[in-house]
Order: C-alpha cells, then sequence, then structure tokens
C-alpha cells in the first residue's frame, strides 16, 4: 500500500518535471527541472530494489551529466531568455505525427506488457552485490571494453579542446 | 521495503527542520537595518550588471567531461569491493585481473590527460601577461 502510494508520487514528480523540461522556454531552468526528472528516476530504481543503479543514476546523471548539460548552455552563448524563446509551432502536422505515434507505440506497449499476474522486481537484482557478481564473471570482457571506451573518451575531449597551435 | 528507509528520511527530516529553524530564526531575531550599500550583492568591487549567460571557457567543460570519464571508471569499481570478499579464490583472481587492466587503461588516459596539459589550467588572460608579445625592449630599461 505505501509502496504503491510511493510510486505514484514519484511518477507523478518523474511526469511533471519531464513535462516542465520540455515546456519551459528557458533552457536553465529545463536543464534544473531534468535533474529533478533524473532525482525522481534514481527513486523509482530505488522501489525496485535497485538501489546500486538509483545511487548511480543521483551520482553519474543527477550530478555530473547535468552539470556538462549546463556547460553546453553556457558554452553556446544563447543569450536572453526571450532570445531563445522558441516559436510554439503547434500547428507543424510533421511534428504532431511523430508525436502521436510514439506515444501511441508507448502506451501499445505499455497494455502488452501488464498481464494479470503484475510482474514485480526481482529481489535484491540491483544491489552493488548483484551487479559485482554478474560484471566480474559473466561481463567481465565487456568491462574492459568500457575502459578502452572511457579512455578514448579521454583522448578524444582533450584532442577537441585542446588549443590550436599554428 | 519502505520501511527500510525511514532512518534516511528521519535524517532528511531532520536536517530540513535544522535548515528551517536557523534561517527561520536568522529572520525572526535579528536586527535589520538595510542601507543601499548592504543591500548591492557586492558592497565594494564592480557593480554585477548584464545577462549572466556569459561564454564560459572551454576549459570547463574539458575538467567536467574528465570529470565524468573518471567518475564512471570509480562507479564501475564499487561492486568490485563489495563482492571481493565473496568470489571463490580462482575467481577472485580472475576479477582482480579484470580491475587491473581496467585500470591499467585508465590510467593510460590519465598520464595522457596529464602529459597533454589538460589539468594545467591556462587562463586566456593570465596567459597574455605572464608570456607577453615578443616587443623591442624600450632603450634604457635593462634589468
Amino acid at each position: 500500500m505505501l509502496e504503491r502510494f510511493f510510486f505514484f508520487l514519484l511518477a507523478l514528480l518523474a511526469i511533471a518535471t519531464a513535462v516542465g523540461v520540455v515546456a519551459n522556454r528557458n533552457p536553465v531552468r529545463s536543464a534544473l527541472l531534468l535533474v529533478l526528472n533524473f532525482i525522481s528516476l534514481a527513486m523509482l530504481y530505488f522501489t525496485l530494489s535497485a538501489q546500486f543503479l538509483g545511487v548511480l543514476q543521483v551520482i553519474v546523471y543527477a550530478g555530473a551529466i547535468m552539470v556538462l548539460f549546463l556547460f553546453v548552455i553556457m558554452l553556446l552563448n544563447l543569450g536572453s531568455p526571450e532570445a531563445v524563446a522558441q516559436e510554439r509551432e503547434l500547428r507543424r502536422p510533421l511534428a504532431w505525427l511523430i508525436a502521436v505515434g510514439l506515444f501511441a507505440l508507448l502506451v501499445s506497449q505499455v497494455f502488452l506488457i501488464i498481464s494479470p499476474s503484475t510482474p514485480m522486481a526481482e529481489p535484491e537484482v540491483g544491489t552493488a552485490r548483484a551487479i559485482g557478481l554478474a560484471l566480474f564473471t559473466q561481463w567481465a570482457f565487456p568491462m574492459l571494453i568500457v575502459a578502452v571506451l572511457l579512455t578514448v573518451g579521454v583522448i578524444g575531449s582533450i584532442l577537441l579542446a585542446r588549443r590550436r597551435v599554428a | 521495503m519502505v520501511y527500510d528507509y525511514v532512518p534516511i528520511a528521519l535524517l532528511m527530516g531532520i536536517a530540513l527542520v535544522i535548515a528551517a529553524v536557523m534561517v527561520g530564526g536568522s529572520w525572526l531575531l535579528g536586527p535589520r537595518r538595510p542601507t543601499p550599500a548592504k543591500q548591492s550583492p557586492y558592497e565594494c568591487g564592480m557593480t554585477p550588471v548584464g545577462s549572466a549567460r556569459e561564454r564560459f571557457p572551454i576549459h570547463f567543460y574539458l575538467t567536467a567531461m574528465l570529470f565524468i570519464i573518471f567518475d564512471v571508471e570509480v562507479a564501475f569499481l564499487y561492486p568490485f569491493f563489495v563482492v571481493l570478499r565473496e568470489l571463490p579464490p580462482e575467481t577472485r583472481a580472475f576479477a582482480l585481473g579484470v580491475v587491473g587492466v581496467f585500470t591499467f587503461l585508465l590510467v593510460i588516459g590519465f598520464v595522457y590527460e596529464w602529459k597533454k596539459g589538460a589539468l594545467e589550467w591556462e587562463d586566456p588572460v593570465e596567459h597574455r601577461r605572464l608570456k607577453p608579445e615578443p616587443q623591442p625592449a624600450p632603450a634604457g630599461e635593462q634589468p
């Protein structure tokens, strides 16, 4: 009962902040609302007994990735909020078509998944222990690929941001 | 279970109450005699006027990006330290090797970053001041 209450609270928060991200005209406010959205998603992970994923969601997404988003907004020098204010071209048929189609697809999938016996999250599926056991037995090689990918990220970001000499 | 998080909720509640008491208490009890100088954002120095949306040097961005990469690396290491003692011995050696290679690859990135000077803070203005354009030295000012 209490779990259900928290689920609906968090789902409502996530939807409200997501709508806010899209509807807000000020990009910095959108980014801050996205932080709230990530945090509510992290709490949803907690309710699905995936504590480690929830903590990572806060550390990596709400913390680090959103800092990058804000820096990008600043880097692009978007000017005053009035200058950024996009026209709300609600009458664009293509935009409507894609939005409605995507929504229909998602809703139909949700209704396909929901069955009389509501699937429950397996206990402890997302704890640091479960992830560690899987990561260092079955998924060791992909983890090394991730290390290569991260190293490529380091080198690539330095190459892109370095001062052009001559 | 939701009830496992009651201590955390309690902690957050106590933190909120303490913060509210501190801010509200000073608001209620503190004397307020405003003057124009006190109400300005900085009592001395330049008046901060203009858009807050300045262009930032790319170095902030680079630092944040490098931070994220090593943040993710550490995130991969947390589960290792949680499960290390539970693994059977032969798997433990294997996991240790995997983490060793993982860390080694990222140390390569770190050394590259260090040697390239990506961690040095090279402020453009400061840079110009420290290394001026080569100019003909005025006569009679030989140190």
